[in-house]
């Protein structure tokens, strides 16, 4: 095992600055798609009804 | 088929002739960019000499640049391109011909004033002959990565920067021989092997770009 | 081979048929994706060695260099389902490509973050030029330019071609980029300075990174995967069936 101690691991013989500052950012970059993908697939679908919905009417008071 | 090229040719710079305040632009830009440097970080000679390969080579990159909305744009308004598409001619020596009158109206001015702006900075006569040397091998390869830029964003809104962010990446290459070689003939290590990758570069444009950018036009008329 | 009764080979390339198809494997992937990635960040934090000259601060090659690998496989995969899109005309393979360039673009991002990070205490600036970083640099540029050339047109077919031939040319380019910047850093800088160096690869940091790649791959898909069904779903709005997934009625 490397690490002595919790705030050993923590400290990152002094580099905790950059070796988490990388992690960090990386793992945060990853969510964000990760959620802009969720959003961007329920706006996509609200989207769709809406269009489907209007479409729907249009037909419906041109019959 | 030479025909067709010729005729390009001389329509393209017979109408750059008639618009010869539009050609200037790019020249004059090309100086006022270059002069803006010393002005920016001081006339110290040795950082001049120093940095010179690379503002003379960025600047004519960045007039290149700007020079290509000419392109195919105001053809395309008019409908010459369409025309041009639909002709019997092989499309690559039509677009062949655009390429080298667009070199020989805004690359080539570049070549003959870019000695004179060496001066500027204090650049000895040999790096001044390499560096009119590499920009002539170099400014055609730029107009030939140009023009397929140009063509991919034929009619797109907010072409002009999008053609900018599309072939500067692509430009990398030359720049990095062509100031390369002005650099190495001011240290004296011999600038052979960077003119020789550049003609290697415009060998490789020669041949692939005309007829991306021709794939390109129809893309964008279809 | 192509066809036979039962299956075909193309069955696969419509959009209709891929759409399911793609929502079933995703959550896999994405399963596959954090598994190897634990097992790659507790290789890279609890078993790989403190290294002698750069301390605890190597550790960040085993983001670093899995994410540039990425970016530089996502854009190659990008460029050949753009081509096989332009050459065989097929929707799907092209908003596959489209697909791609998201993640391809922040695969980049993160190794340049990480490489500034792990330049800053080896070798004392936030931007080192070396060949690796600068290369990395000009591929988030041609990334962009795809992304942005795609955003501008409006027909999505024609958007589709133009960004096949700028990714084609882009392919064609990125070694060329490569071997250029190279050159061009050893020049200036000598062989001191490379990034490439990470020091005597122990076999654990070489496991680590390649499960880490590994992890990111399969992250890859998994995202590319998800986007795609947007991207099909609206680019095909106008079909029966996107109308029915959707849960509209005629």
């Amino acid at each position: 095992m490397n690490w002595h101690s919790w705030s050993d691991f923590l400290a990152m013989g002094g580099y905790a600055l950059y070796v988490w500052g990388s992690y960090a950012v990386t793992l945060v970059v990853l969510i964000v798609e990760i959620v802009a993908l969720v959003m961007r697939r329920r706006g996509v679908i609200e989207r769709l009804a809406k269009f489907y919905a209007a479409r729907r009417r249009n037909h419906e008071t041109e019959a | 088929m030479i025909r067709a090229l010729g005729w390009v040719l001389r329509r393209d710079l017979l109408l750059a002739f008639r618009r010869r305040g539009d050609v200037a632009n790019a020249l004059v830009f090309f100086v006022i960019v270059v002069s803006l440097f010393p002005l920016g970080v001081g006339p110290e000679a040795s950082q001049l000499r120093n940095m010179a390969p690379g503002v003379l080579w960025v600047a004519a990159l960045l007039a290149c640049m700007l020079s290509l909305a000419r392109l195919f744009a105001p053809d395309h308004q008019d409908g010459t391109l369409e025309q041009m598409l639909l002709a019997g001619e092989p499309l690559v020596v039509l677009v062949m011909g655009k390429v080298i009158s667009h070199w020989l109206v805004s690359g080539l001015p570049l070549v003959l004033i870019a000695p004179l702006l060496g001066l500027q900075f204090d650049l000895p006569g040999d790096a001044l002959a390499v560096l009119c040397v590499s920009l002539l091998i170099g400014t055609p390869v730029l107009s030939l990565i140009g023009a397929v830029a140009a063509a991919l964003t034929l009619g797109v809104r907010g072409s002009g920067v999008l053609v900018a962010l599309l072939v500067l990446p692509l430009y990398v290459p030359v720049l990095i021989f062509g100031a390369g070689s002005v650099g190495a003939t001011a240290a004296g290590t011999g600038a052979e092997a960077h003119l020789l990758l550049l003609g290697g570069f415009l060998a490789l444009a020669l041949v692939l770009a005309p007829w991306a950018s021709a794939a390109a036009l129809r893309i964008a008329m279809e | 081979m192509i066809k036979s009764e039962r299956f075909s080979w193309f069955h696969f390339s419509s959009p209709q048929t891929f759409y399911p198809l793609a929502g079933t494997l995703q959550p896999w992937f994405a399963a596959a994706a954090t598994l190897l990635c634990a097992a790659g960040l507790y290789l890279s934090f609890f078993v790989a060695p403190t290294d002698a000259q750069q301390g605890e601060a190597y550790r960040i090659i085993f983001i670093h260099v899995p994410a540039a690998w990425m970016s530089m496989f996502l854009y190659l995969v990008m460029g050949f389902w753009s081509g096989v899109g332009l050459v065989l005309n097929t929707r799907l393979s092209s908003m596959v490509a489209t697909a791609l360039a998201p993640t391809g673009a922040l695969f980049t991002f993160i190794a340049l973050w990480t490489g500034a990070l792990w330049g800053k205490p080896t070798w004392g600036t936030w931007w080192v030029w070396d060949a690796r970083l600068t290369s990395e640099l000009i591929l988030l540029f041609l990334y962009i330019g795809f992304m942005a050339l795609q955003a501008a047109i409006d027909d999505p077919r024609r958007a589709d071609k133009a960004g096949a031939v700028l990714a084609l040319v882009g392919v064609i380019n990125v070694p060329i980029i490569y071997y250029s910047v190279q050159w061009w850093s050893t020049l200036h800088q000598g062989a001191s300075v490379s990034m490439k160096s990470a020091p005597s690869m122990a076999t654990t940091m070489l496991i680590g990174m390649l499960i880490m790649a590994l992890g990111f791959w399969m992250y890859s898909i998994a995202a590319v995967l998800a986007r795609v069904r947007c991207v099909i779903l609206e680019r095909e709005r106008h079909t029966e069936w996107v109308m029915e997934e959707v849960g509209g009625q005629a």
